[in-house]
């Protein structure tokens, strides 16, 4: 195949997490053999998960943490209150201040340690990291690109759940080229999805649990899943659907931590708070089989040709055009309907189609696919606390998207925060551009891609710190 | 006196030929009987318009060759007079009340012996203090800090060299430790890269053009006479250097330099950069950008002064560039690449009160490739000289046209306690 250095440049701006040195080269030959070549490497989309906990080991730790933390707060108000007490008793009985009047028990001086990092904070942290070392690493990135679209797709939040990160390895991953209707039954029922979507706490108000607590129904999962997660909004379903799937899945829930030192905090589906009873979701009746009625509704949704159109129209928007063309559309919903949901035939199909090679980098890249290329191209391993920050501040916060719809996928929501991205990059560049060779890095980089207007820009700069500023925030970088 | 008679008179108060000037016809550094020596270099990135800075005001050719964008003595801004040939920019009143009390002097038509226009390499040639770039990954200031004796002038710490900034700067790595710091605060996104990323934007991308002029008030500026830089709708406005961060930053950094330096137990030795002095457009000299960076830059020198305290006395502070620029304006009121410039230099252990000069002239004969102020003296004698003279490095490494080799490869040694970066 002849060599194309500007499909193998998009490739990895447009598929990938950008270029390091020597990236565009090394697949010059054949650009869209190698993107397919990266979906058939064995453990694709996994991630070296060390000594990270899992979801349920996350979840009981930091109970147990949290525990001890109250209990650690309420000894110490005990004794603030008893030495408040002594001091008052002992100036009533000399009716003058008493410099003796020492708080019984003053706790040690803490002063000089540093404060440790608390344990959902290092949890955090320790996912965070491992998920930017696997996207820097990564020789393309396509598959971590597909990795973090289905997390976005499926997301949860952080502030909700200690297990976001767990969440990502446990229910994504392990999915990411496989069955989209196994990764449905994997995120929807993860307790990451449970706790954010409240379901933990939904039941049937016709089951034992309702008849007794008098508590009931929460429809925001099942209403997601129909809306968010499958079908699309305003498509086949109606509002007796979204209370029927509910009912359905009533009893999916979570394990009390307290109660169960080894699997508290992991799913379980509870019999005694299950709505009873058939239930008819889009058309078609379900029988009650317990854990198994709401797993068979999923297993439908999974394939229905509106779930196949949700899921193309996000993909290609995603990874070629807020508007994404519809014969590109039409292709991924019906490989997508061909194949039962094979979701590596589905990114098959869109390296396939030359829809997704137009020359235009229409895409603005996502704030933590931008920071990600930045590191690459610079060749830097990254700093987790200083990636996050950078996210907070582009409107990327990791694991915490404003609704559980995900960050937005269209241009317009990131094109504000360029004032935010030049600072990043004007910051960063100061302090590592002296010892790179920028006009190098933008030949490695964006050097197919990049118009005479960029390439003038960075030879001109006055500065290394300004030439790489300028290629970090030149449109063929920022873009896609 | 005719202006014409002065240039001549200039020529006759030169020390000859420049291909043989050395540092013992400059005025000599002062020599107490107790030195302990200070030496900090600021690299001032981009390439100074030395002309812009200490303006020939007695040349015949001046004027007609900068216009209404000369600085001279009669002018709105009336510039401060050096001597009878030479006169200060009015933006730098520490630097012309150093130069009055002996404290600051100024050597012009000078160049590295680097003859092309890249910044990068400019800046490599500078610091490297070789003949040319990508020789060396050390700084002669650095090898120099190597080459002193044990035991020679520089204090208990004067063997470890300081670095401020968030990058060492080339001129300040290599073998000897370096302590290095960051102010608290990075210098914000400049003006000029803000408009050079504008100016990309217009050309190539107009959806971010709009965002960027939008943030950074660009339009309000053309617009309105500069009278309100922010976006209408409040929205927030980009962080891009008023000049009063950069000020700020300028001061903050030298001041911090000059405090480690004048501790008694403290390095002997620093180096920092500055950016911002590319000025292809709007160059501003007497009133403008390139006016205002020189405020800022006067800023730093008095702040060094004053941190310095007692230690002043003990101080040569070497302000030098990669480049000038050219000699006419360019059609945007700009100034591009060139070759020499003014170096300036200013601390208690100089004395100065004097412009050095091989002054080459101005007409277009006179000029460098006809277009660029042409360069008689080697910046490399003169620092060598510096390096002899104040910091007394041993004469044997330097031996041969440049600065101290480099004698070993370089190793990251910077101190951890300081070390920000």
């Amino acid at each position: 195949m002849a060599r194309d250095a500007r499909a193998a440049a998009l490739a990895l701006h447009r598929f990938g997490l950008g270029p390091r040195a020597g990236a565009i080269e090394a697949i010059v030959s054949d650009p869209r053999g190698a993107l397919i070549d990266e979906l058939d490497r064995p453990a694709a989309g996994l991630v070296a998960a060390g000594d990270l906990p899992s979801s349920g080991a996350a979840n009981r730790a930091v109970f147990e943490f949290n525990a001890e933390r109250n209990a650690k707060d309420k000894l110490a108000r005990q004794r603030r209150e008893a030495a408040q007490k002594f001091a008052e008793n002992a100036s009533q009985n000399t009716g003058m201040e008493n410099e003796m009047a020492a708080p019984p028990e003053a706790p040690p001086a803490m002063a000089g340690q540093p404060e440790p990092v608390p344990l959902p904070r290092q949890i955090f942290l320790d996912e965070a990291k491992a998920r930017f070392d696997t996207a820097i690493r990564a020789e393309i990135g396509f598959v971590e690109r597909l990795v973090w679209f289905w997390s976005n797709h499926f997301c949860v939040n952080a502030d909700a759940t200690v297990m976001a990160g767990g969440y990502e390895r446990e229910a994504i991953r392990p999915n990411v080229l496989g069955r989209f209707a196994d990764m449905l039954q994997a995120a929807d029922g993860h307790p990451a999805m449970l706790l954010y979507l409240n379901n933990a706490l939904s039941i049937g108000p016709n089951s034992v649990a309702g008849i007794n607590r008098d508590r009931g129904l929460n429809e925001n999962l099942a209403r997601e899943i129909l809306e968010l997660h499958t079908l699309g909004v305003r498509t086949v379903y109606t509002q007796a659907d979204v209370t029927n799937f509910a009912k359905i899945l009533t009893g999916w829930t979570i394990r009390e931590t307290a109660s169960d030192p080894d699997h508290g905090g992991e799913f379980v589906f509870l019999r005694r708070a299950h709505e009873p009873g058939p239930q008819t979701v889009v058309g078609r009746e379900y029988p009650d089989t317990g854990v198994e009625q709401g797993r068979a509704v999923l297993a439908d949704l999974a394939r229905h040709p509106a779930t196949a159109r949700h899921i193309a129209t996000k993909l290609a928007r995603h990874f070629v055009a807020d508007e994404p063309p519809p014969a590109l559309v039409d292709r991924l919903a019906s490989r997508f309907l061909e194949t039962d949901g094979d979701l590596k035939e589905v990114a098959r199909a869109l390296i396939s189609a030359p829809e997704a090679w137009a020359p235009e980098q229409a895409k603005i890249k996502r704030p933590a696919e931008w920071i990600v290329a930045v590191l690459r191209a610079t060749g830097q391993s990254g700093d987790i606390q200083r990636i996050l920050g950078g996210l907070n501040l582009l409107g990327e916060p990791l694991w915490r998207p404003p609704s559980p719809k995900g960050f937005p996928d269209d241009n317009a929501a990131w094109l504000d925060g360029l004032a935010q991205r030049l600072d990043i990059a004007n910051t960063f560049a100061q302090r590592i551009a002296d010892r790179l060779d920028p006009p190098a890095i933008a030949e490695a980089t964006i050097g197919p891609l990049a118009s005479a207007e960029t390439r003038g820009a960075i030879d001109r700069a006055e500065s290394k710190p300004q030439a790489l500023t300028m290629l970090l925030m030149a449109p063929e970088f920022l873009r896609r | 006196m005719p202006a014409a008679l002065l240039a001549p008179t200039r020529r006759a108060l030169l020390f000859g030929s420049a291909a043989v000037f050395t540092w013992a016809y400059l005025p000599r550094v002062a020599r107490a009987e107790r030195r302990d020596p200070r030496f900090l270099a600021i690299v001032l990135r981009g390439g100074l318009d030395g002309l812009a800075v200490v303006a020939p005001v007695g040349d015949p050719d001046w004027r007609k060759l900068r216009g209404d964008k000369a600085l001279v003595l009669d002018g709105q801004n009336p510039a401060l007079p050096l001597d009878d040939f030479f006169a200060l920019n009015p933006a730098m009143p520490n630097l012309y009340r150093l130069y009055r009390a002996g404290q600051a002097l100024v050597v012009h038509a000078v160049a590295t012996p680097y003859r092309e226009r890249s910044h990068f390499d400019g800046q490599d040639v500078l610091e490297s203090g070789l003949a040319g770039p990508g020789a060396t990954d050390t700084g002669w200031l650095n090898r120099a800090l190597s080459a002193l004796t044990p035991g020679g002038s520089a204090g208990a710490g004067g063997r470890q060299a300081l670095a401020i900034g968030p990058i060492t700067p080339l001129v300040m790595r290599g073998p000897a430790p370096v302590l290095s710091w960051m102010p608290p605060r990075l210098p914000p996104v400049s003006d000029d890269t803000a408009m050079r990323l504008l100016d990309l934007y217009r050309h190539t991308d107009p959806a971010f053009a709009g965002v960027l002029e939008e943030r950074i008030g660009i339009a309000a500026i053309a617009h309105a006479g500069g009278m309100d830089a922010r976006p209408a709708d409040g929205s927030p406005a980009v962080q891009t250097g008023g000049i009063a961060q950069v000020r700020t930053y300028f001061a903050e950094a030298a001041g911090a330099a000059a405090k480690f330096l004048a501790r008694p137990d403290g390095p002997r030795v620093g180096a920092l950069a500055f950016d911002g002095w590319d000025t292809h457009v709007n160059e501003g000299a007497v009133k403008g950008r390139l006016a205002d960076l020189l405020g800022a830059l006067d800023g730093a020198i008095a702040a060094i002064e004053t941190n310095m305290g007692e230690a002043w006395p003990d101080t040569v502070v070497a302000l030098v560039t990669e480049f000038g620029r050219t000699a006419h304006i360019n059609g945007n009121d700009g100034t591009d690449h060139g070759t020499a410039t003014a170096a300036l230099f200013a601390g208690g252990a100089l004395r100065g009160g004097r412009v050095v000069a091989d002054w080459p002239g101005l007409k277009d004969a006179d000029l460098h490739d006809k277009r660029d102020l042409k360069p008689t003296i080697d910046l490399r004698s003169v620092l060598k000289g510096l390096l002899r003279d104040h910091l007394r490095v041993d004469e044997r490494p330097s031996r041969g046209d440049g600065l101290p080799r480099q004698r070993r490869r370089p190793a990251d040694r910077r101190s951890p306690c300081l070390t920000a970066v």
